[in-house]
């Protein structure tokens, strides 16, 4: 399918497709991040992820509203209000579902599973009732709609940059929050032996809930980002489940490095096969690839030494 | 002495059983309900679930005709009733609920289903039990049941007249197909496909994603790697949302036409979803929109806002579906009964000179006989009809397809 | 190796199966119509994938949540037989190809894919509906038991499967029948199943095949293997230390599960006239996973009380208000975690049992009597495995999943 189009042309086109693909990338990273926490350090199975990130998305859609009611002049940066306020609310639900529902079931990782499918189901009819069963619009500032000429031939889009942006930003954030302060040690020393870490006097239960909470929180943000290139609508959120879950098995639970890694091969495996197949297939190819890895290597590709 | 127990036991089991299975049995046909003063029909859409956004309208239109039909006296002098069931987005529950509604309802018809899987799901239960359904969405055809109204127009009223149309029109030469994986986008890009190539002319992409996919870059690439002329869309639901907003932020302007954007998928309704914004200058092929200038059309907006808030939006298949009751009325008054036999020969025929879209006629095959419009999308969200085309013949089984 | 708390739980065996029979084959059958009916023999096909999931899930500690899938193939097999017997030359003379199932005609194919060939004859159906999902599954679980792949990995990877397989399904439609599943199935060896006699004929033979699958059940959990599978439910690396090859077992379990699926899907098939690809999906499985868990996931009757009591409230409730629903069946999955993870047997056995058997007891006024009923009939409803009878602890004394009682990997053996 490659014949007959120039040297000039191909390259652009390569380009173009690479950032497809690296605009994937971000998207799948900043889905998995929130969940890389949540089940990767505390192995809560949490079903309702993606509904997390779509209160994001409608946070972010009742901020431009209310910014154009009563700011319009402050309208071209509501999104940076938007991320914020989005990181807040899901965090805040979040910490309430881990106080009534999670807290319980730590030593249960599957019971996790179905009661976060409830509370799933629960969301959505929320949002349902809410928002309405239509889908709603997010309507951007101009100067984040439309793309980046960078030659002739040459496009970027704009919004995928400001996702990329974001999602360079949220990893860091959060690499910093694991690696560098204080919650990060202690979450760290919770996840690796929890008795040990209660008895050197860390408070385990609140370490719990403020992790549960930042990583929803993080989804939150996913969501706000999202309402930049998808749809918002009650039941968007099951759309994503699939695929973050698979992004941090596969990258290997527990490793942010390993997240990110596996948000890149996946994105850019299936970003290259949707230029030479159909979508559908594309995306069956992807997934058997990333089971049958998974059945050789069942720890994903990096994992973390603990010694159970 | 256990197998003695057993054996008794089983013996009356068996009695039980067989007693029931003759009840059963001898339980005969199933009347309709209609009284005196009141018929009941059943509404079957779905309200929860992934559909729920698609179906929210034809729900509202069928419950405002009913309205409507019920302040004129009703038909034949009974006010009519509905039950409302749930299809919840899942095939099977829809075939279940079409069962009770005539089942334990006993309804004179079913105005519903969404989705052509809804449809066909409800298909063989309207058949066994000698019901009506009305169905208010564009269909690929390839279907003709003497059960079903199929109250929008079929793949090749819309594809055709929107074909013929941006090819004389626009001179296009190069086509690339875009749609959702499943029946009515594949049917649609069949017959299209057949069209465009035999006028000579050239389809150079055909791709279909799964429902619900969200990530398009990769196909725009090849929207501008290939440069069509036209690329012709079926993506449908959330999908739409995406792939709109990922166009325009990847330097399509569908306003410059280069490439054009042509979409049986999109009404006012998915524009809500999309945002104006983002499919400012596409093409849409319906039969109606709501902008459309007629008396009949600006009472029904009028009346449709006064039920619904004025933020609501009116797409072709809230309409279509507004037309059921109507059409199912004038059959009724035609056959002078409500009886389903009676009432489905009277249903060929049956026109409706004046509704918010124009003159329609039921035909044989019970599709419909419609004029059909294009529209050019604005940024308020509503379209501009460039376009109206002759009324056509409905031919759901088009030769050499 | 009789002891007397075995005999004693044959009682309570005896007994629950008297009642479940009496409730499916009499009172369901003379309290509704047979709309209804077909719809309890409906819910009744899913009961197969629950009680699967009791052996897998309760027992075996493998939660699948792509039950799904094994529920579809059977139910496509018996689905694919009953569409080429619809699709008669007469009925599809309208189509480019006659005598092709019509969606196929639709998508261009002019001659019937190989694979459909074998389901023109209606043994090698039957044969297929059991082999196809097993077979499956038994590839499936080599892969991943071998390869010690369990727990949530398992559970999320099984979600992967069936989101491939529902892709795939609805998009190779010329061959599936696509999003729309296989529909319009009218007859199968001639006799029209939509017919009211065919569906009270078909309600029974669900009910027979969920007894012989009961029995079953409670053959394999009182096995040797059903044992091993608690045992390693509760501490996989001392099993496997003991000798036994941990894979196997959960191979087989998983097969089995998919196995029971696979009938249920069929019956399904038969009794609602098509298949459909939503059955294959992520939603389907785990709410065959939410019946299982209502029930109590260590209770073979709980799961099939779990699978009729949700589906009963889910009709009822949708049919009165569709928005309660989803708040609702949210509600109780939560609730059924949180509050009883046990489920219903649970509650049963917790609750109901003590109260009635004190009542029977101070009826009765014989305490060794009383003694003897109360300890069968909580044990029949707990379905604690007998490895716990083994080792003479009254079941009460044993917390409902935990194996603590068991200090040894090698009593077992």
């Amino acid at each position: 399918m490659l014949s007959g189009y120039t040297a000039s042309e191909l390259l652009s086109i390569f380009a173009m497709q690479g950032f497809a693909g690296l605009s994937l990338f971000s998207v799948f990273l900043l889905m998995a991040l929130g969940l890389a926490v949540i089940f990767g350090q505390m192995g809560v199975i949490n079903m309702a992820h993606g509904e997390f990130m779509i209160l994001g998305a409608y946070t972010t859609y009742v901020t431009s509203n209310l910014f154009q009611a009563y700011a319009p002049g402050l309208f071209p940066i509501y999104f940076f209000v938007a991320v914020a306020v989005s990181f807040i609310a899901a965090g805040a639900l979040g910490a309430l579902v881990e106080w009534a529902v999670i807290r319980h079931l730590y030593s249960r990782p599957l019971d996790t599973l179905l009661a976060t499918w409830g509370l799933s189901l629960i969301l959505q009819q929320v949002y349902r009732s809410i928002f309405g069963a239509k889908e709603v619009t997010v309507i951007l500032p101009d100067w984040m709609m439309g793309a980046l000429q960078v030659t002739d031939s040459i496009e970027i889009p704009i919004n995928g940059l400001i996702v990329l942006v974001l999602t360079l930003i949220v990893t860091v954030f959060m690499w910093a929050v694991m690696f560098r302060s204080r919650l990060g040690v202690q979450l760290r020393a919770v996840v690796l032996n929890r008795p040990m870490a209660g008895a050197v006097g860390i408070n385990t239960a609140l370490v719990d809930r403020i992790t549960f909470s930042f990583g929803c929180g993080i989804a939150g943000i996913a969501g706000c980002a999202f309402t930049m290139i998808g749809s918002t609508g009650p039941t968007a959120g099951q759309l994503y489940i699939v695929d973050t879950f698979l992004v941090v098995v596969f990258g290997g639970a527990g490793t942010l490095i390993g997240t990110i890694c596996s948000a890149f091969g996946i994105a850019q495996a299936q970003s290259v096969m949707e230029f030479f197949m159909s979508g559908s297939m594309a995306k069956v190819i992807t997934l058997l690839i990333v089971v049958g890895i998974l059945m050789i290597r069942p720890q994903g590709l990096f994992s973390v030494k603990v010694r159970k | 002495m256990k197998s003695k127990i057993a054996a008794k036991l089983s013996a009356v089991l068996i009695g039980a059983a067989l007693a029931c299975a003759a009840g059963q049995a001898l339980a005969g046909d199933n009347p309709i309900a209609v009284t005196d003063k009141a018929v009941t029909v059943g509404i079957l859409h779905s309200i929860t679930g992934t559909i729920a956004l698609s179906e929210a309208g034809s729900v509202q239109g069928e419950k405002l005709a009913i309205k409507e039909i019920n302040k004129q006296g009703g038909v034949l002098g009974r006010q009519i009733e509905y039950v409302q069931e749930d299809g919840a987005s899942d095939w099977p529950t829809y075939s279940e609920k079409a069962q009770k509604l005539i089942l334990k309802d006993h309804v004179a018809t079913i105005f519903g289903c969404w989705t052509s899987a809804s449809r066909k799901a409800v298909l063989p239960i309207v058949e066994q039990h000698d019901n009506l359904l009305f169905y208010p969405v564009f269909t690929e055809g390839l279907e003709s049941s003497p059960n079903i109204i199929y109250l929008g127009p079929d793949a090749t009223q819309q594809i055709i007249a929107g074909l013929d149309w941006v090819i004389n029109e626009k001179k296009a030469k190069t086509f690339y197909f875009i749609g959702s994986d499943y029946i009515w986008p594949r049917t649609s890009f069949k017959i299209a496909r057949k069209y465009i190539e035999d006028k000579g002319l050239k389809v150079v992409g055909e791709e279909y994603y799964p429902l619900g996919h969200t990530q398009f870059n990769s196909v725009i690439n090849k929207f501008k790697l290939k440069k069509p002329d036209v690329i012709f869309s079926t993506v449908v639901g959330g999908s739409n949302v995406a792939f709109y907003k990922q166009m325009k932020a990847a330097g399509i302007d569908l306003a410059k036409e280069k490439p054009l954007l042509l979409t049986t998928s999109v009404t006012e309704d998915e524009v809500l979803g999309i945002g104006g914004e983002n499919i400012e200058g596409g093409y849409s092929i319906m039969k109606y929109f709501q902008s459309m200038k007629n008396e009949e059309n600006e009472k029904f907006v009028k009346d449709f806002k006064a039920a619904y808030g004025e933020k609501s939006v009116i797409g072709d298949t809230t309409e279509s579906a507004y037309l059921g009751p109507w059409i199912w009325k004038a059959a009724v008054e035609k056959a002078g009964t409500f009886d389903i036999d009676k009432v489905r020969a009277a249903l060929p025929g049956i026109e409706l000179v004046k509704t918010p879209n124009g003159y329609v006629k039921v035909h044989e095959n019970h599709y419909m006989w419609m004029k059909t419009y294009i529209g050019q999308a604005q940024k308020d969200g509503q379209f501009k009809i460039v376009h109206g085309s002759e009324l056509m013949e409905p031919n759901p089984f088009m030769k050499g397809y | 190796m009789k002891t007397p708390a075995l005999a004693s739980s044959n009682k309570g065996f005896a007994l629950n199966l008297t009642v479940l029979l009496a409730l499916l084959v009499l009172v369901f059958p003379s309290s509704m119509d047979i709309f209804r009916l077909n719809m309890m023999g409906k819910y009744l096909s899913y009961a197969f994938v629950a009680m699967g999931l009791v052996l897998c899930w309760g027992y075996g500690g493998i939660l699948s949540l792509g039950q799904g899938i094994f529920f579809g193939l059977g139910g496509y097999c018996m689905a694919m037989f009953l569409k080429l017997e619809a699709s008669t030359p007469e009925y599809t003379a309208s189509q480019t190809t006659p005598g092709i199932p019509d969606f196929m005609d639709w998508n261009q194919l002019t001659e019937l894919p190989w694979f459909w060939e074998a389901f023109k004859s209606f043994p090698l159906t039957l044969v297929l509906i059991l082999l196809v999902p097993t077979v499956f599954a038994y590839f499936f679980g080599l892969c991943m038991f071998k390869r010690r792949v369990g727990g949530v990995y398992f559970s999320i990877i099984t979600q992967a499967i069936a989101c491939i397989m529902t892709i795939l399904i609805v998009g190779q439609q010329g061959y599936t029948g696509g999003i729309n599943g296989i529909t319009d199935l009218k007859t199968c060896m001639g006799f029209d199943i939509r017919t009211n006699g065919a569906k009270l004929f078909l309600y029974y033979l669900c009910v027979f095949l969920l007894v012989l699958a009961v029995l079953l059940c409670t053959w394999v959990s009182r096995s040797k293997a059903g044992r091993l599978l608690v045992a390693i439910r509760d501490d996989e690396q001392r099993v496997r230390f003991s000798g036994y090859d941990v894979a196997n077992y959960k191979i087989f379990v998983l097969c089995f599960s998919a196995f029971l699926s696979a009938v249920g899907g069929a019956m399904f098939t038969l009794q609602t006239g098509f298949m459909s690809p939503s059955f294959v999906g992520i939603v389907a499985s785990i709410e065959m996973v939410v019946f299982c868990a209502v029930g109590g996931r260590m209770s073979i009757y709980g799961a099939i009380y779990g699978t009729l009591i949700v589906s009963v409230a889910k009709t009822a409730i949708s049919e009165n208000f569709p928005e309660l629903w989803s708040l609702l069946i949210g509600a109780i999955f939560i609730g059924c975690v949180l509050v009883f993870p046990k489920g219903l047997a649970g509650l049963y056995a917790d609750h109901v049992m003590p109260f009635l058997s004190g009542l029977d007891g101070r009826l009765k006024g014989a305490f060794r009597g009383a003694r003897e009923d109360r300890e069968a009939q909580i044990e029949a409803l707990r379905d604690v495995p007998a490895d716990k009878v083994l080792l003479g602890v009254p079941p009460q004394f044993l917390s409902g999943d935990g194996m603590d009682g068991i200090d040894d990997g090698r009593s077992l053996s």
